[in-house]
């Protein structure tokens, strides 16, 4: 896929456009707001990487006049501000999701698949499907190989939002930012054990794991060994 | 400057001045409607007098005409402390009275005068000068002494009538009297007048003086905390007075800007130790894969380990920052009504895998209905951290199971929020300190953790107006988070 990355520091900005290559897709870099401004007008790009602050005009200003333009190219907020509110004017500024600074790569990487995700249809999908896994969201019920498998509200959740991410990698932190609802740094690997107590609901006793660990990155569920 | 003049320049001595300056000119009307007023009254009692003379004269007129007049003034006139009176005949000579000397053609206008007028000497005052004289005159000479000055000494209100047979008739008082008042109201007013000043100057300057020292004071206390000591305090009076008040909330100031002070240069040493030790152990790692022997297997191990730890310093720092902008109250994050149970809720529930996992009885109890005004990204960090924390500590002891007990109760206008584990606790000596930054107790010391857990609680309850207190749940330890309850939220 094709992501903008607009980023002032250059350092920065090479490192990921390399990492991003690495990883199968074609990056752009702007290095200031006005010619990321302009870049992303005229290019239909499937995800933005939007530094916060940058020379000439501030990210948050150029999603915002992005969007009034009819633009909507996902955007990633990058911020080396931490402040609790800083989130939230961000996405009111029109951004789709947001990270602080410093970030690992596998976390921007994983939030920037699953942002263009969301271009693609099949959006409004009421039945996910993994292999022989089967996901009712209108129902709340999950089957696997046709017999039903019991989740607790909080795990059914968890489970909808990496299927619905299916065959794509999600970091803990994401998920406990769209599971729980909470941006918090949760000190210990709580989200690692509800993932294996879902592990073990959904994939004890089949032959083929669906839910699998991604080292230094998070989770993914997909049909087939890594 | 001099000391003088900056007295002076005080709004203390201004104000006493502007005071000073009212007052006087209200004394000065006070004492002048005083003044005017008893001079009408006098005037006016003069005129009835001489009235009331005129009425008794006339009747004696009547019954004896001039001569009798003339008899009745003459044993009038004599009299101590008697009035003026004057009979002239149509040439002007002198029949009977005590006036010596008159303004010349006053006589000729009938009616009531106020003039100046030469008073005759009474019998007795002739007898003594002729004493002293041995020689004089007698009574005959009155009125022709030859003084014919324009000034005459006295001063008195007369009423002048013409008789038939063009006789003249003069009845007056002497107001002498009300000079004598007017004089002793004038004095009066330039004495008080004087005093006034004088008590005002002085009282100014003393009051003054004493606001001026008390406005010293703090002075002395701002300039010695500008030089650096910052145990400066404004010295109180204990008067509860305004000067108090302001030294008392200015030292409230004081004492608040030493704690920020001290935690910052807490914080330095802090980072300087917490973070340069993991930032060292980050830089020999990486220097000993150099010097190692070159092979896959031992960059990715080293590799692997800095981008831990230096994960672990991210975390750290953020927890630093978060704390600062907390306590600085700078992060104006978004305060809404929240139902502090639903986040101990939601906190909970995320922990209490873990804790099933490590085989620790969990146990939760909120009331409903406990609304307070909060952050919602803070409370929840400040419950996972203690939620986390219990967890931590919470051992199996004996026979008993480890267990963590976490509950949420109203007590009138608060929200309590209690965790509690059953691990050995601190000790009461140290449950303060372990709110600080980074302070880790020794038997916590092979734990993870960065010492900030505590720290970043107390800075969140304080935030939102509450307290925390660590206690002794015996054994363990109980935190309890004491915020203020949102008036009138319906806890939804």
């Amino acid at each position: 896929m094709r992501i903008l990355i607009i980023e002032d520091d250059r350092e920065a900005a090479a490192y990921l456009t390399k990492a991003l290559t690495e990883a199968g897709h074609v990056a752009d870099h702007a290095a200031d707001g006005e010619s990321g401004y302009a870049m992303a007008r005229d290019n239909d790009y499937d995800v933005l990487v939007v530094d916060r602050m940058l020379p000439k005009r501030d990210g948050l200003s150029v999603i915002e006049e992005l969007r009034s333009d009819g633009c909507d190219s996902p955007a990633l907020i990058l911020s080396a501000l931490g402040r609790v509110d800083d989130r939230v004017t961000g996405l009111r500024a029109g951004g789709d999701d947001y990270l602080t600074k410093p970030y690992a790569f596998s976390e921007l990487l994983a939030r920037v698949e699953v942002l263009a995700r969301r271009r693609q249809p099949g959006e409004a999908e009421t039945v996910y499907r993994v292999a022989d896994l089967e996901l009712d969201r209108l129902s709340h019920t999950v089957t696997r190989d046709g017999a039903p498998i019991v989740l607790q509200p909080r795990e059914f959740r968890l489970l909808e939002f990496l299927m619905k991410h299916a065959g794509k990698v999600v970091t803990r932190t994401m998920l406990l930012e769209k599971v729980w609802d909470y941006h918090f740094d949760p000190q210990t690997n709580v989200i690692d054990v509800h993932v294996s107590r879902l592990r073990a609901k959904i994939d004890k006793g089949f032959e083929r794991p669906l839910l699998h660990t991604v080292r230094g990155a998070g989770y993914v569920i997909r049909d087939g060994a890594r | 400057m001099t000391a003088l003049g900056k007295i002076f320049r005080t709004t203390a001595f201004k104000l006493s001045a502007a005071y000073l300056l009212v007052f006087a000119i209200f004394a000065f009307f006070q004492i002048g409607y005083i003044a005017y007023n008893t001079r009408v009254l006098l005037a006016r009692q003069h005129i009835e007098t001489i009235e009331t003379e005129v009425s008794a004269l006339a009747a004696q007129y009547r019954i004896g005409g001039i001569g009798r007049l003339i008899r009745m003034i003459d044993r009038r006139s004599g009299r101590p402390g008697a009035g003026v009176y004057l009979v002239t005949d149509g040439s002007g000579r002198v029949l009977a009275g005590n006036i010596a000397g008159l303004p010349p053609g006053l006589l000729d206008s009938p009616g009531l005068h106020e003039a100046r007028y030469e008073r005759s000497e009474t019998a007795e005052e002739i007898a003594s000068r002729l004493r002293r004289d041995r020689g004089g005159r007698g009574r005959g000479d009155r009125g022709r002494d030859g003084r014919h000055r324009d000034e005459f000494d006295d001063r008195a209100v007369m009423q002048v009538f013409m008789l038939p047979g063009d006789f003249r008739l003069l009845v007056g008082r002497d107001i002498g009297e009300r000079e004598k008042f007017r004089e002793i109201f004038g004095r009066v007013a330039r004495w008080s007048i004087v005093v006034m000043i004088l008590l005002a100057v002085f009282g100014s300057y003393f009051v003054s003086k004493r606001v001026l020292r008390r406005i010293d004071s703090v002075a002395d206390t701002s300039r010695r905390i500008v030089a650096g000591d910052l145990t400066g305090r404004i010295p109180l009076a204990g008067t509860g007075d305004e000067f108090d008040r302001l030294g008392e909330s200015l030292n409230t100031m004081l004492d608040r800007i030493e704690t920020l002070m001290r935690g910052l240069t807490e914080v330095s040493d802090n980072i300087a130790h917490d973070l340069k030790t993991p930032l060292t152990r980050l830089r020999n790692r990486v220097e000993m894969a150099l010097a190692e022997k070159p092979s896959v297997e031992n960059y990715r191990g080293a590799l692997e380990a800095t981008i831990a730890e230096s994960d672990d310093l991210i975390r750290t720092f953020n927890a630093l920052l978060m704390i600062a902008r907390v306590e600085a109250g700078t992060d104006e994050g978004v305060l809404e009504d929240l139902d502090a149970g639903a986040v101990l809720r939601d906190v909970a529930e995320l922990y209490e895998p873990v804790a099933e996992e490590a085989g620790i009885a969990f146990s939760l109890d909120t009331a409903p209905n406990l609304t307070v005004r909060a952050n919602r990204e803070l409370l929840g960090q400040a419950f996972a951290n203690l939620i986390d924390n219990a967890l931590k500590y919470a051992v199996p002891e004996a026979a008993v199971p480890a267990a963590v007990r976490i509950a949420a109760v109203a007590d009138n206008d608060r929200v309590l929020i209690t965790i509690a584990d059953n691990g050995p606790g601190i000790p009461e000596a140290d449950r303060a300190r372990v709110l600080e930054r980074f302070v880790r107790l020794e038997a916590s010391r092979s734990r993870p953790g960065s010492g900030l857990g505590l720290s970043l609680v107390a800075a969140v309850a304080r935030y939102h107006g509450g307290t925390i207190s660590l206690r002794d749940a015996a054994p363990g330890l109980k935190v309890v988070l004491d915020l203020p309850r949102a008036p009138g939220g319906t806890g939804t």
